[in-house]
């Protein structure tokens, strides 16, 4: 059994709502019942309700798997990077340290990295993951390129990511907005690049008496 | 019944909260279920149609029901864990009587003699007070077969006139709105109305976290080019991405309808055909909206005028809409008044009654909407008729079977019945799914009125915090364990389908009313043995009037995924659009589309007053509350759910930065916050997301932890909603400056 291959895996940020539906459905999965296996990160709340669901990206060249030294992470035909193989998997920590997008999880009481394998039980079968069947906002979806393209006329997917000298090519889709020029979203840059100061949309629209 | 027996602490230690993680055959790999019962989810009106997996007569998780239409397997994190409510160590399963001497101040006792002190006790307080001497809460997250019998059990089992539900916090502002301009109290679009909007405009809703499935359908709005305006003092997270945010002042929201209606009449953006044929009382309202200039209309709602024209701009020229607002601007002293503001604008634009043309409150509660038609509020009959009308009382009675004349009067909303605690009228309380010590406004006055009653008698399947107080206990059923209908957020009737039978001797709360009614020797028309026989009673009453149930049986339900009421009889598809143009309904029949004898809308004029408490020296700031997407109001449930309380372990009190600053409060730090009525410390959080004249503070949690210790009892003078969304408070570092 494989995923089947007009099925991709898409992650609009624009949408998500933070509610943590993804973290909440991904431990009922039943190969890894009561262990999430989503970061679901707050981006600065301080400033802003905005939050990103972080799911495997599964990489065609998975950093994970090339930095494993006991060869335990395996990348299906179908380029699904599978959670460790238990008994190859020696605890080390190196794919957690390694994975650009931070996925991994060591869990240190069964001393296995586990991680996303996109609901590898239900996608196989041609169900949805647990995540993107619950997510209310639809900011994690699972479907055909068709239906990316008629459901979103707004964004399109890009699956090319630079993290400084390092480009990856990946599974999992990101969603941007469709009028940006941008084919590869390099995030290091993103992250070295000096903020903008954005307007305040609250304060911008208080009662000038009301401004403290 | 005076003091609580023994310390909070030995009573939680007893009966919980305690929180509940998967654990034996719910988390073990490979469980196969014995079998999947497709049902709803238990909290909110929404109602996500859900799978649960069933195995030995327990729920031990979920699979997304994908067929279902308004969510399509889409679940917010509360559905996804709601599982865990089940087989929970803190579940009541027997019967309990108030005994200081035992662990956690109740000793267990069987069910027949629990109910034998219940039924002597409530002969003897009303052989000596009278009936009314006897009162009783309800809840709308019981079935529409529960809610109906729990009308009709005040009525003719307790025959008093006091019974009163927590919708009376929850929806009633909207349904007295509702009923004043259109005749009917329901949302008046199917939700995919949304989806063909040019513009979406939520006022008061903090849709990503009490309605999260509805955000799928704005997102979608939104991608089809829709303009999304959000109306909150705070940026929700549906607020992050909208076209226009409007700040608002707490208790603003009628002043910002009233200065856009005003700019649609200055620039003609009004529906002047639809006006005239349509609607009644327009020139009233456009004079008495003269007067809200944007000038006027942004001082007095703390918005830049700039973005007041801009909202009435995309309103006025949009060719559709959809306008959702929900307790934001209903929780007000002035709640119907917002709501019948909201109204004028829609009414004006004449954008309703056609696809893409949508107006909704977005019900809080499981059932919400049935919950608030048939006979559970204090005035109300069956079928969303009024206990105050005579050709009601006789049409009602004769389905009963007994004369008009046994029929209480209408009683009083569920605050006042505390106040009549007070004063004595009130003796004895039962309560069904309520908890008002957490819910209510000034809940330390409420917690007192609890003790001040002679005997009060909790029917509940967790010791919520008002149990705590009870003398008697009975064990109830959770929503997975009956069957039933309930009425959601669309108006469309679904069937909740049991799955395990309760534990121990816990039964459905429509059969302890039953028992409680033939223990008191009045079992006449409490002989039900099903739901269904209920339901068809309940078709049959409801029949003839605006909330028409008739043609809905529990078949046609299962068969077209829900059927929207009115539905008149079994041929009728029901009705999932209101005020079509051309549609008919029983009250205009045939006169025009809205639920008048004239088959006209109602335009009514919207006067603004400020909030009961205003700011001033002492008590500076607006106190403002809500809800999170992990917690469900009292939190009787929520807060028994592990994965659910890890994900907000305790509320906080929100700030924005340049308060903080001004007050010496760093992100994290313990801040007091004070009202005229109490005070509570917590952490505070500095953040941009809120207006810096405004603290919130989320109100699911009890004892020192609950914000409504501190809420206002204030209540507008037609629906009797508390005000929950303002109030005066100080804010100061806690151990400093307290008055």
């Amino acid at each position: 059994m494989a995923v089947p291959d007009n099925l991709n895996f898409y992650i609009d940020p624009n949408r998500c709502i933070g509610c943590e539906a993804c973290v909440q459905a991904c431990s009922e999965c039943d190969t890894h019942k009561g262990h999430s296996m989503i970061h679901l990160d707050f981006m600065d709340r301080a400033e802003t309700v905005q939050t990103v669901p972080v799911v495997c990206m599964h990489c065609d060249s998975p950093t994970c798997a090339e930095v494993c030294p006991a060869d335990a992470i395996k990348r299906t035909a179908d380029g699904v990077v599978q959670t460790a193989l238990k008994p190859r998997c020696i605890a080390c920590n190196n794919c957690v340290l390694a994975c650009p997008f931070g996925v991994p999880k060591m869990k240190s009481d069964f001393k296995l990295m586990m991680k996303c394998d996109m609901c590898y039980d239900r996608t196989s079968e041609g169900k949805k993951p647990m995540c993107a069947s619950v997510c209310p906002s639809q900011a994690l979806f699972f479907g055909t390129a068709e239906e990316i393209e008629r459901l979103r006329p707004r964004s399109r997917p890009i699956n090319q990511f630079q993290f400084g000298r390092q480009t990856i090519q990946t599974k999992v889709y990101m969603m941007v907005p469709r009028h940006s020029q941008e084919s590869l979203l390099s995030v290091t840059g993103i992250l070295e690049s000096e903020r903008e100061e954005s307007a305040d949309m609250l304060l911008d629209n208080l009662y000038e008496e009301d401004q403290p | 019944m005076s003091e609580k027996p023994v310390a909070l602490e030995e009573i939680i230690n007893r009966f919980g909260p305690h929180l509940n993680y998967a654990t034996g055959q719910r988390l073990e790999t490979g469980t196969q279920p014995d079998r999947l019962v497709k049902t709803h989810c238990c909290f909110c009106g929404q109602q996500c149609g859900i799978q649960l997996k069933v195995r030995d007569q327990e729920v031990i998780g979920f699979e997304p029901w994908y067929d279902f239409p308004f969510n399509k397997g889409m679940l917010c994190p509360k559905g996804v864990k709601r599982y865990l409510q089940g087989s929970h160590p803190d579940r009541l399963v027997t019967a309990l009587e108030r005994d200081p001497g035992s662990p956690g101040g109740f000793r267990e006792c069987s069910y027949e003699s629990a109910l034998d002190r219940v039924v002597k006790t409530i002969s003897r307080l009303q052989a000596e007070h009278g009936n009314q001497a006897v009162g009783m809460l309800s809840g709308a997250s019981m079935t529409t077969e529960r809610t109906y019998l729990a009308g009709k059990f005040a009525r003719l089992g307790l025959k008093t006139p006091y019974i009163d539900y927590n919708g009376r916090l929850c929806m009633v502002s909207a349904g007295c709105g509702n009923k004043m301009a259109f005749g009917i109290d329901r949302a008046a679009n199917p939700w995919n109305d949304i989806l063909n909007a040019e513009v979406v405009w939520i006022s008061g809703a903090n849709v990503a976290e009490c309605a999260p499935i509805t955000t799928h359908y704005v997102w979608q709005a939104r991608e089809r080019g829709a303009r999304i305006i959000v109306v909150d003092p705070r940026v929700t997270p549906i607020a992050r991405t909208c076209d226009l945010f409007l700040p608002i002042k707490p208790g603003g929201d009628v002043a910002l309808f009233s200065g856009v209606l005003h700019l649609m009449i200055e620039n003609d953006w009004i529906d002047q055909e639809f006006i005239e044929n349509h609607t009644v009382g327009f020139e009233k309202v456009a004079e008495a909206v003269k007067s809200w200039t944007p000038s006027r209309t942004a001082q007095v709602t703390g918005l830049a005028e700039k973005a007041i024209r801009q909202a009435a701009e995309w309103w006025g020229e949009a060719g559709t809409s959809f306008l959702m607002h929900a307790r934001g601007i209903e929780h007000h002293s002035h709640g119907v008044q917002n709501v019948l503001g909201a109204i004028n604008i829609v009414l004006a634009s004449g954008r309703i009654g056609r696809p893409g043309c949508g107006y909704g409150t977005i019900t809080g509660q499981a059932n919400g909407q049935g919950g608030r038609e048939h006979g559970q509020k204090c005035d109300q009959l069956p079928g969303g008729r009024d206990l105050g009308n005579p050709e009601h009382r006789r049409h009602i009675a004769e389905i009963w079977g007994v004369s008009a004349d046994e029929l209480p009067q209408p009683g009083v909303d569920c605050y006042e019945m505390f106040r009549l605690i007070e004063k004595g009228t009130i003796r004895g309380l039962i309560s069904f799914c309520f908890n008002p010590k957490v819910s209510l406004p000034d809940s330390e006055y409420v917690a007192k009125m609890l003790d001040k009653l002679d005997f009060y008698v909790a029917v509940d399947f967790f010791l919520s915090e008002t149990a705590h107080h009870a003398d008697v206990v009975l064990p109830s059923a959770l929503q997975e364990e009956d069957e039933g209908t309930v009425t959601q957020i669309e108006g469309r009737v679904i069937k909740i389908n049991k799955a395990v039978d309760p534990p121990g001797e816990a039964r459905q709360d429509w059969k302890i009313m039953q028992e409680i009614a033939r223990g008191l020797g009045r079992e006449h028309g409490f002989q039900f043995n099903s739901p269904k026989e209920i339901w068809d009673e309940l078709r049959v009453a409801s029949k003839g009037g605006v909330a028409d149930y008739f043609g809905i049986t529990y078949e046609k339900i299962e068969k077209n995924y829900g059927v929207c009421w009115p539905c008149y009889s079994e041929e009728h598809p029901g009705t999932p659009r209101l005020f079509e143009p051309g549609s008919w309904n029983s009250v205009a029949n045939g006169a025009g589309p809205f639920f008048f004898p004239d088959g006209k809308a109602r335009f009514n004029v919207a006067e603004y007053t400020p909030p009961k408490e205003v700011p001033d020296q002492e008590y500076p700031y607006i106190l403002t509350t809500g809800r999170v997407v992990s917690q469900f109001l009292s939190g009787t449930q929520t807060r028994r759910i592990g994965p659910l309380v890890d994900q907000h372990p305790e509320p906080w009190i929100e700030v924005h930065p340049r308060l903080a600053e001004k007050l010496g409060l760093k992100n994290g730090d313990l801040a007091t916050a004070q009202t005229r009525r109490a005070t509570i410390t917590l952490p505070v959080k500095v953040v941009k997301t809120i207006r810096p004249d405004t603290l919130f503070i989320p109100y699911h949690w009890a004892g020192k932890r609950s914000v409504n210790r501190l809420t206002i009892a204030a209540q507008d003078p037609i629906s009797k909603i508390p005000e929950y969304k303002a109030c005066a408070a100080n804010l100061f570092v806690a151990g400093k400056g307290e008055s």
